[in-house]
């Protein structure tokens, strides 16, 4: 499912942007510090569990009790950055963007449905947004639900049952949810360069996010 | 600058559906599983054991390599408090009058695995065969992976369910279910049925097992201790 050799337009790393076009601000430090912090803490996470729950790996891992203890306490630190990050005013701002979905949201949605290639998106496809807020859901179930298993003296039994099943499950949901987000940004080297860098080109925003304010101003990011 | 300021928000609506449905599902769970281990029972191909809690034994171990032990090098040691230490072959153990228990298996994280055959050498033969000292109370068991223990009480080890395993359904005791020889204590949690066993100790004290110093049970009756309520295995 390639596309026709010479029909994408050319990045910025293959071709010298033209002067009036420079790179453009999409994350700031504060943010990618949160993404790169999160991002390592998950895949923590799932292959910890992996260890935990796969029979084959458990054989070739063992070490139960460190791969426990590395699971619970990587989960529990898991919001941490992005708490933290709470204090950067860009990441507040961003956050308001994926919360809310404007009329061109559902438009990108129904285009995915159609596979349609005229997906309009702000700064953040709609997508990108669901994505967010499910995974940001996610975690604070696994979070809670953890918490439930780990500390067994919180609840009573049933409940831990319970626990353990919405756990066990939503881990398989949440690799695959994962797996989605990086074979996305494998497909999209600007994108990865945004949240690798922070800037991104004027003319992959204008291509992917036409209604991203800053894209649309043409709102030129100095440093 | 308020960009995507308008627009219903979405966002905050997901994230509080997954809340509730995470909190349905707890709420759910126990029936859920039920149902899931209904079906998994039911699956000829055995693909549902990877499933999440699809049923089946997980395997749990504490070291990072275990190494392989076969009849060629295996040996199982009985001494302490006895009249008579006693090493034994895995020849000789085949050649002792065998046992074969068909129970639950309850693990203390909560799988459950119905109805398994294990078969194998009474523990209380082993102990009758080397003597038991007046003053020993208490059985401690050593594995060969070099770190799990175990203990059980005197009295809790000459019950006629708990085996020293050779065989699990109806085949040789394979290397991930603790092979060639393992622990087999019926009416306990899991975690007392120590896997790669090869030493058996008779003490004057009960010394906790590799789990019990992070908190389990010493005495883990199935659906009597470490705050559970199973149905009890044996």
């Amino acid at each position: 499912m390639t596309s026709t050799p010479g029909s994408d337009a050319p990045t910025g790393e293959t071709t010298p942007r033209p002067p009036e076009r420079g790179p453009l601000l999409r994350f700031t430090r504060a943010e990618r510090w949160v993404h790169w912090t999160s991002s390592a803490l998950m895949l923590v996470c799932l292959a910890t569990a992996g260890c935990l729950y796969f029979p084959p790996l458990a054989e070739l891992v063992g070490r139960r009790r460190l791969v426990v203890t590395v699971h619970e306490w990587c989960g529990l630190a898991l919001p941490v950055p992005l708490l933290l990050g709470l204090g950067s005013r860009a990441l507040r701002a961003d956050l308001s963007r994926l919360n809310r979905f404007a009329p061109y949201d559902r438009e990108w949605l129904r285009a995915v449905r159609r596979r349609s290639f005229r997906r309009p998106a702000g700064k953040f496809n709609a997508g990108q947004k669901l994505y967010a807020a499910w995974t940001a859901g996610a975690v604070l179930v696994m979070l809670g639900t953890g918490l439930l298993m780990w500390f067994t003296r919180l609840a009573p039994l049933v409940w831990r049952t319970g626990a353990t099943f919405v756990h066990d499950w939503l881990a398989v949901a949440v690799a695959v949810a994962v797996a989605g987000h990086l074979y996305q940004s494998a497909r999209d080297p600007e994108a990865r360069r945004g949240m690798r860098t922070g800037r991104v080109d004027e003319g992959w925003a204008a291509r992917e996010h036409p209604y991203w304010d800053a894209a649309a101003n043409a709102d030129r990011a100095d440093r | 600058m308020r960009a995507g300021g308008e627009g219903p928000p979405v966002g905050r609506r997901v994230v509080l559906g997954m809340l509730g449905l995470g909190a349905a599902g707890v709420a759910a769970g126990p029936y859920l599983q039920r149902a899931v281990e209904n079906v998994a029972s039911k699956d000829p191909t055995g693909l549902s054991g990877l499933l999440p809690g699809g049923g089946g034994f997980r395997y749990y171990s504490v070291t990072g390599s275990v190494p392989d032990r076969t009849a060629a090098d295996y040996t199982l040691t009985v001494g302490g408090l006895v009249e008579k230490p006693v090493s034994y072959t895995l020849a000789d153990l085949q050649a002792m009058r065998q046992r074969r228990i068909v129970r639950d298996v309850q693990c203390v994280t909560g799988w459950r695995v119905p109805g398994t055959p294990f078969e194998g050498v009474l523990l209380a033969d082993l102990l009758e065969a080397a003597g038991v000292r007046p003053e020993a109370t208490a059985v401690g068991f050593g594995c060969f992976d070099g770190s799990y223990t175990e203990s059980l009480t005197l009295d809790q080890a000459r019950r006629d369910d708990v085996l020293v395993a050779l065989r699990m359904q109806d085949r040789p005791l394979a290397h991930e279910h603790g092979g060639p020889v393992r622990l087999y204590v019926a009416p306990m949690y899991f975690y007392k049925s120590a896997k790669w066993l090869d030493s058996i100790t008779l003490t004057s004290t009960v010394q906790p097992g590799y789990w019990e110093h992070f908190g389990y049970d010493v005495d883990a009756w199935v659906g009597r201790s470490n705050g559970r309520d199973d149905a009890p295995t044996a």
